[in-house]
């Protein structure tokens, strides 16, 4: 098996790079900065690309103020932002990728093996078990991947994000979007980009440090029949470490009712540090393990799919990544040196 | 606008152009609309209802007063026998507007309006209804994008939205029962522009647009020019169904300010209405209810419907507003600059019909 290390010793980087949020070509930011502030044509979405095969109706009554509208082609866009339509923007994905790669390299240590297995162009469905208080795992991942690859991974999350001020925009920004179904077939089939969900959903993140590693019941199967829906794989990736950055020793119900939480942890590192203790992670070992993309060999763009394949089809995903993750256990030595 | 002689029209009427009723004409889209069907050469007729005077010139549209409930308009369609119906007179915004005012304006209105229609005998072969991108709600559960026959994931809060979504359900009816009728129902996402005032351009006009703090939820904005032309478009190719209608691509609330020249004014996220009351009292800013989850989630409509269909925008949504910047800034240094238009009866009527004006001659 082929091992792709991200030790910080062999890795020579070259400076600051962004990506084209469409485009998925690494460009520097540099050159990104002389260019013209505002960018518009990468944002047009596909199927308002008339190709202007359409006769032009005549003019209407235009009041007095004129517009500089050109007749013909694309409308002008004078977009000011880069911010895309799911609110990805690639200015502030780069900021946090400056600000989180030390994080990654040299507090988590990410390792990867077979990331060679993600594609570099077309759509795809990662999925990942998820874990600790405040998950690591997720930052990790789609931070890995637009390093290496060069592409946008947009984070498929809880609608519950949306409604927290600030930290609901943030997360926006740097490239989470709402898990609606319709949102998820859109950016897999229409714009085949790579979209990352965790199919635990919260029932993982909440559980306890004693159930560590033991996946949980994985949704309804929705992600397959998406996956199946929008023609493309599903990659499971088995994450090894994010259950110790921040484990759950018991939550406190009440108190997450109070305050209209998912769930209120207290974890291993509030215990120890404190308050500071939610917003620091242990600086464990992380190893991510991108299985064989699952294909189906079914046709896409159906309304619905038969309930058991699907979920036929996601028990043996989640059986494939349950027994990696033993395997890698199996593999660890150290929880903080791997 | 190239077509529609064919089919137009039926029965008696084979040998005129179309004959289209405008309700709302004294509205900015009824105003708008009859302007816009004017100069199509194949509509021989357009009458208006309006319950005051038309503000902007028309030259051969016919005005009828009417109250808002349209109590008198079945009478009005046999004997005008008109074939088309555009319905622009919605109210999709409900600033200023008292509750029961315009539950009367939307809900009975509409209700009167499509028994006229569906009446038995009745000449009219298509309804048009210029609705809102406001059925579809505004929550953090909402997809990014809405098709035509997304559900709403939220329940209604709001009476605008209620009275729309009533509205919506009235026409889905006259659907079903009249299969022969072409209905095409236009959702349109919120409007900017050289000249309409919404809550939307009323606040960037005084400078200071709201915000919920900690929210920059994406927004789509279609030109009102846009709205003109699609709703010209369908009535003309006749095509039925539910569109949206609104500019490509969304952006971020903070860049609707950028663009627009004004100031983000920030509100607590808890009860942000209630906070900005005095200075919508005041009449500082305008922040109706329906605005308040627009500004905190945003929302996308796909229009991927009415460009198949062959509709082309000039706009997208950020050009949507550019173009309102652009005309305010025109208004910032040469005032407001619209030349004040006063319907006289008599004059429009002498024009119209008196035997001494010469017609068909450009002046």
């Amino acid at each position: 098996m082929l091992r792709v290390s991200k030790e910080p010793s062999d890795t020579t980087r070259t400076g600051p790079r962004s990506l084209h949020p469409r485009g998925g070509e690494l460009i520097d930011a540099t050159a990104e900065r002389t260019s013209a502030p505002v960018v518009g044509d990468n944002r047009t979405e596909p199927e308002r690309d008339d190709g202007g095969s359409m006769p032009t109706p005549p003019p209407v009554s235009v009041l007095p103020v004129a517009s500089p509208q050109p007749m013909n082609g694309a409308p002008h866009d004078p977009r000011r932002s880069d911010v895309d339509e799911w609110g990805r923007s690639e200015n502030m994905r780069s900021i946090l990728r400056r600000v989180y790669d030390p994080v990654y390299r040299y507090w988590f240590r990410v390792e990867w093996e077979g990331l060679e297995k993600i594609p570099h162009h077309g759509g795809a469905l990662l999925i990942a078990n998820h874990a600790g208080a405040i998950p690591s795992d997720a930052p990790a991942i789609m931070h890995g991947i637009e390093e290496e690859l060069g592409r946008p991974v947009y984070g498929l999350a809880d609608y519950f994000f949306r409604t927290i001020p600030v930290v609901g925009t943030m997360w926006s920004r740097t490239g989470g979007v709402p898990a609606h179904p319709d949102n998820a077939y859109r950016l897999l089939h229409d714009q085949q980009q790579l979209a990352l969900v965790f199919p635990e959903g919260t029932k993982a993140t909440s559980k306890t440090y004693t159930d560590r590693y033991r996946l949980r019941r994985f949704g309804r199967g929705g992600f397959v029949e998406i996956a199946m829906r929008a023609g493309v794989p599903v990659i499971p990736i088995a994450v090894v470490g994010a259950e110790e950055s921040m484990p759950i020793l018991f939550r406190i119900g009440g108190l997450a009712k109070a305050l209209k939480l998912p769930y209120f942890p207290v974890t291993a590192n509030a215990l120890l540090m404190g308050p500071i203790g939610y917003v620091t992670y242990f600086p464990v070992k992380i190893k991510l393990r991108v299985l064989d993309p699952v294909t189906f060999d079914i046709e896409p763009g159906l309304e619905r799919y038969s309930r058991s394949r699907v979920m036929d089809e996601a028990e043996t995903i989640r059986a494939k990544m349950q027994d990696s993750l033993h395997d890698m256990l199996r593999e660890r030595r150290s929880i903080w040196f791997g | 606008m190239t077509c529609c002689a064919s089919a137009a029209v039926s029965g008696s009427a084979d040998q005129m152009g179309r004959r289209v009723l405008i309700t709302g004409l004294d509205t900015f889209w009824g105003g708008r609309m009859a302007q816009a069907l004017e100069s199509e050469p194949d509509v021989e007729m357009i009458l208006g209802l309006g319950a005051n005077e038309p503000r902007v010139p028309l030259e051969r549209t016919e005005f009828v007063r009417s109250d808002q409930k349209y109590s008198i308009l079945s009478r009005i369609v046999r004997a005008t026998q008109v074939d088309t119906i555009v319905h622009t007179f919605l109210e999709t915004n409900s600033v200023n507007i008292p509750s029961r005012l315009l539950h009367e304006i939307n809900v009975i209105g509409t209700l009167n309006l499509l028994a006229a229609a569906g009446s038995a005998g009745s000449s009219v072969r298509q309804v048009v209804v210029k609705s809102s991108t406001h059925v579809y709600g505004s929550a953090e559960t909402d997809p990014a994008w809405f098709r035509e026959d997304t559900q709403r994931t939220s329940p209604v809060r709001t009476r605008l939205e209620r009275s729309l979504i009533e509205v919506e359900s009235l026409v889905r009816d006259f659907t079903e029962d009249n299969p022969h009728l072409v209905v095409s129902v236009l959702r349109f996402a919120n409007v900017l522009g050289t000249d309409i005032i919404t809550p939307v351009s009323f606040n960037l006009r005084r400078r200071l647009l709201p915000c919920i703090a900690g929210f920059d939820p994406l927004v789509q904005f279609v030109e009102e020019d846009d709205v003109v032309r699609a709703l010209e478009y369908v009535t003309g190719q006749q095509i039925p169904g539910v569109f949206n209608v609104a500019g490509a691509g969304k952006l971020p609330w903070s860049e609707v300010a950028s663009i627009g020249g004004a100031f983000l004014l920030p509100l607590p996220p808890f009860r942000p209405r209630a906070f900005v009351a005095p200075l919508r009292q005041a009449g500082a800013v305008q922040f109706p209810p329906e605005m308040e989850g627009l500004m905190r989630y945003g929302r996308g409509v796909d229009t991927s419907r009415l460009v198949g269909a062959g509709f082309q925008y000039r706009y997208t949504s950020a050009g949507a507003v550019e173009s309102f910047a652009r005309a305010n800034n025109l208004r910032r240094s040469t005032g407001s600059g619209e030349p004040e238009y006063r319907y006289e009866q008599d004059v429009e009527q002498f024009f119209r019909h008196s035997p001494a004006v010469v017609r068909g001659i450009d002046g």
